[in-house]
């Protein structure tokens, strides 16, 4: 406020001045004689305009401008005033759009292009396995976790990395010192190096030391947020025991409260090497994340080559194993935030195009405003206003309007920001998402970008000497050639809104109709009524396979007891319930694979008995497991009886019947009698069927966990208690968790889809309004200025049809060709969200017309009412205004 | 055009009234009021001192720091005035204008004498 202070104080030393010297003029021509009147006179003449004076001398002090624009501000605002209804809906409009488009740009900030909290997180980057064929990479689209042998190799043989570190999830079972509060949990098994190369230091005792990433060496690294919720934020656990799958793990150290990587599901870190010696040795094990940290001296491409060089040797080496060929990487960001990047640069373009045209709406509505003020503009010209200061006022007044839009819009979006954070999954948490500078930074821009656009045209439109001189020479009825120019503009403006429209649409058209074909997917399994549960028994107590089958059968055998309980059933994971395992396998019956091709490969599951029945998975040939299945039993006691899949048995048994014949499977080692076909079921919602092959659960195995499933004969969620009871009671120790239905599952699998496609449609309804409200504005003005015209053409025998004809064609003209141009324009735009659609051709003829249907309809809807006011004109009321 | 034209020539006059300014405050401090009486007096009324030129010029240059200002009782009228006074700066640029406006004098008086031998 200093300089308001200056600035005032600098006016009244001027003023004072300026009066000092006028009287001392005035008392020198007293001096000389004159009566105190003249004397004034004189001194006033002698010096001129005290006023113009000060103000000119005032002016080298530069405030000038300031005040200049002070009296902008001051006349804007009140202009503004004077049309609340305009003022308020423009505001609106501007705080939505920039709202809108502040929040998804926070979320983008803060995901995309915010360095992460590691060091140097530039040069940090994820090497994932690639295979070369399209249908190896269909399930992790083309990035392959890493196998653990093909790590260790890397980071032996390469030289481009300054270090490599590997991860994985694995979800044990957590128990306090004493075995108590069992909690299923998410836990990283991280290699010692993990740490250090991230620049993380434990908060409290230490990270992993190369000695402890050993088999056996039983140590955990818990995260802050476990530390807090279940430890109390006590340090004194540190060196003391917990449990992980009944098993003892010291405790060595808590990470910091920042270190939130890979997401926040993560409670816990163990050694890389915990997860067994023999695992690690396997080149065809993809499971772990390997990240890398770039020597600073060495470019990305040379040091890749060389990872390149030692996996294609690898590939050469292990032909028939799933080992891919070639190896692919990202940074680490763009990891962290690759679910979310695609819809994210979606939503921003949708959100931008909402934008441009809340925008292009302002200024329409400004045209049609400053055809009212083109008087007044026509005598501020007349009186000497130069055509920059009438361009400025009207700036100012788009920057009002926006600035006032702006605030309230990154006000809303602080809220939204928040709700937004909430409901969109897989949203990368290693960041916080909040605002910060530079979020403002844009936001500003955002705002002062809005008001340039809404205001400059009409401005520049509104003040060209054509339209001044049109206004002040011509009586008011013949200004139709006046508002031509306008017109035109007006009409411009709208098609651009309009094609804009009609992309977001379209855009928003087929992101729904994609998700209603993922909804609606059939997974190949009841999905009414069916509830799941996930629980694994831990190897310490139930050491035998007889235990874990009796503990499995007394389960099955209360819960079926349970009233509304219609089937159960134990198996190794549902339909729709993701990717599991798999398996490699030959077909003893068949001539032996060609060398060098891979071995064929099928998803791997356990169920028993009842399994198929419980999820009504159809049995097309032959018979389900049976308890008469356990006579024959392979290496880890488990009958070599096996179920195929449809699919399974049209790829591999083409024209044959598999029943009686084997299938080799390379984790059991063993050969299986084909016993059973069954119907082909999704591994995920969106992921294309995959051969499958089901054992037998009746050997009491428990390596993977189990997921219970229970069908009920009402709302299955009801059931969840009573069947947690029953486990309780068998086993108190025992935690269940992902207690999901099975819709519950496939929603979870539908990720954002549903969030992008109402986000975009949302965006697309809002144009559509604004859209329609300025084509609605355009012709409710062009019927005011053809009043006389129509008056005119009534009065010579128009028909009140043909003049809702006359003025329906000029309304709908720009929308016609708003949406070609929009339709055309589509055909490019739909390229960018291809990779999101399922289902559905980005040139889906019936969203395309649709969408030019709805258009079509609004536009009518918009134009209807200004032109039958048209027609209802009196000849005589609009001739006699002339 | 025209606008271009009367810019052109408020900037002469401008500069001309800066070092007029500057060589009066040479003698001592003075007024506003002071400053253009004495133009006036010692060109025999020759130059009138427009007061629309003369506040902005004296608040021109105290910006730049040729002239400083302070508001002194003036020893006749036992009432304050706003005094200006040369800094050193402006008594450099006192030079500086005064040998430019030598130069500029020689040379339009160059090319007027040309002009006239050649008629």
């Amino acid at each position: 406020m200093k300089w308001w202070w200056q600035f005032r104080k600098r006016g009244a030393d001027v003023e004072r001045e300026l009066q000092s010297d006028l009287e001392l003029e005035e008392e020198e021509q007293r001096d000389h004689g004159a009566s105190p009147e003249e004397s004034r006179y004189a001194a006033l003449r002698s010096f001129g305009n005290p006023t113009l004076i000060s103000e000119q001398t005032r002016a080298v002090w530069s405030w000038n401008a300031l005040e200049n624009f002070l009296r902008d501000v001051r006349i804007s605002v009140r202009t503004l005033f004077r049309s609340p209804g305009f003022s308020v809906l423009a505001v609106l409009v501007m705080a939505l759009c920039i709202g809108a488009a502040t929040s998804l740009f926070t979320v983008m900030r803060s995901v995309l292009l915010r360095p992460l909290p590691f060091r140097d997180p530039d040069r940090l980057v994820m090497i994932y396995e690639n295979f070369r064929d399209a249908e190896s990479n269909a399930q992790w689209s083309d990035k392959t976790p890493v196998a653990p042998a093909d790590y260790l190799d890397w980071r032996a043989q390469t030289h481009g990395f300054e270090d490599m570190a590997a991860w994985y999830y694995f979800p044990p079972n957590l128990t306090g010192e004493h075995e108590e509060l069992p909690e299923m949990v998410q836990a990283g098994g991280g290699s010692w190096n993990l740490f250090p190369l991230l620049g993380v230091n434990a908060a409290i005792g230490r990270t992993f030391t190369e000695s402890e990433d050993r088999p056996g060496e039983n140590v955990v690294l818990l995260t802050w947020s476990l530390f807090q919720r279940r430890f109390g934020g006590d340090s004194s656990i540190v060196n003391r025991q917990i449990h992980l799958n009944g098993k003892p793990y010291t405790v060595v150290g808590v990470l910091p409260k920042w270190f939130v990587y890979p997401d926040a599901e993560v409670q816990l870190w163990t050694p890389y090497a915990g997860i067994g010696a023999d695992v690690i040795s396997h080149h065809e094990y993809h499971f772990s994340r390997v990240v890398a940290r770039l020597r600073p001296d060495v470019s990305l491409a040379s040091a890749l080559s060389q990872v390149e060089a030692v996996q294609y040797q690898l590939h050469m080496q292990n032909l028939h194993a799933p080992v891919a060929a070639d190896v692919i990487s990202t940074t680490l960001i763009d990891d962290l935030a690759q679910d979310v990047k695609k819809p994210l640069i979606i939503l921003l373009c949708a959100v931008g195009c909402m934008l441009l045209i809340g925008c292009l709406n302002v200024a329409n509505l400004m045209v049609a405003r400053s055809a009212a003020r083109q008087r007044e503009i026509a005598i501020c010209s007349a009186l000497g206003a130069k055509r920059i200061t009438l361009i400025r006022i009207q700036l100012i007044e788009s920057l009002l309007i926006s600035m006032a839009g702006g605030i309230t819009g990154v006000l809303l979006s602080l809220a939204a920001t928040n709700w937004l954070v909430g409901i969109w999954k897989d949203l990368p948490t290693a960041q916080n998402v909040h605002p910060d500078g530079v979020v403002l930074a844009v936001a500003c821009a955002l705002i002062f970008g809005a008001a340039l656009l809404a205001g400059l045209l009409p401005a520049i439109s509104s003040t060209s000497k054509s339209a001044i001189a049109e206004t002040s020479s011509r009586t008011p009825s013949h200004t139709a050639a006046g508002g031509q120019v306008r017109t035109a503009l007006r009409k411009t403006l709208l098609t651009v809104e309009i094609a804009t429209t009609v992309v977001l649409l379209i855009a928003a058209g087929l992101l729904l109709k994609s998700f209603w074909r993922l909804r609606t997917t059939d997974v190949g399994c009841a999905t009414d009524n069916v509830l799941t549960m996930r629980y694994s028994l831990p190897g310490k107590k139930y050491d035998s396979p007889t235990k874990v089958n009796a503990f499995n059968e007394t389960l099955l055998e209360r819960v079926r007891a349970l009233p509304g309980v219609r089937a159960a059933a134990l198996g190794s994971t549902v339909p729709g319930a993701g990717y599991g395992t798999d398996d490699l396998f030959t077909i003893p019956e068949h001539p032996a694979v060609a060398a060098g091709a891979m071995l064929p490969e099928a998803l791997y599951r356990t169920a028993d008995p009842g399994y198929f029945s419980a999820l009504q998975i159809p049995l097309l040939s032959g018979r389900f497991f049976t308890d008469s299945d356990r006579t024959s039993a392979d290496r880890n006691g488990r009958p070599k009886t096996v179920i195929i899949s449809d699919q399974l048995m049209r790829q591999y048994f083409p024209g044959e019947n598999p029943l009686g014949l084997h299938i080799h499977s390379m984790r059991g080692n063993a050969d299986y009698e084909i016993v059973g076909v069954v119907g082909d079921t999704r591994y995920q919602v969106g992921q294309s069927d995959k051969v499958t092959t089901y054992f037998s659960l009746l050997s009491g195995d428990n390596s993977t966990g189990l997921t219970l499933v229970v069908r009920t004969s009402s709302d299955p969620l009801r059931i969840s208690i009573p069947v947690q009871k029953v486990i309780a009671e068998l086993d108190a120790q025992l935690p269940v968790s992902h207690v999901l239905t099975m819709e519950q599952i496939i929603e979870q699998s539908l990720g954002n889809a549903s969030l992008s496609a109402s986000l975009v449609l949302g965006f697309a309804v809002m144009s559509l309004i604004l859209a329609s409200v300025g084509l609605y504005g355009v012709l409710s003005y062009l019927t005011i200025q053809r009043t006389g015209e129509i008056g005119v053409r009534m009065a010579l025998g128009a028909q009140r049809g043909e003049v809702v004809r006359l003025m329906l064609g000029d309304g709908l003209r720009p929308a016609f060709y708003g949406l070609v141009l929009g339709l055309a324009a589509s055909v490019g735009a739909v390229r960018l969200i291809q990779s999101m659609l399922y289902g559905t051709s980005p040139l889906d003829p019936a969203v395309f017309a649709s969408v030019a249907a709805t258009l079509l309809a609004v536009a009518a809807l918009a134009c209807l009412v200004p032109a039958w006011r048209a027609s209802r004109i009196d000849p005589m009321q609009a001739l006699r205004t002339e | 055009m025209s606008k271009s034209k009367t810019q052109e020539r408020a900037a002469l006059l401008q500069g001309t009234l800066d070092m007029l300014i500057l060589r009066t405050l040479l003698y001592g401090p003075a007024h506003g009021h002071q400053i253009g009486k004495h133009v006036q007096r010692t060109t025999n009324d020759f130059l009138q001192m427009q007061h629309g030129s003369l506040y902005p010029a004296l608040h021109r240059l105290e910006q730049k720091d040729w002239i400083v200002s302070k508001w002194e009782v003036a020893p006749d009228r036992n009432r304050e005035f706003k005094y200006y006074r040369l800094t050193a700066q402006g008594k450099k640029q006192l030079v500086l204008e005064q040998s430019k406006w030598k130069r500029m004098v020689e040379a339009v008086a160059r090319v007027l004498s040309t002009a006239a031998e050649e008629s």
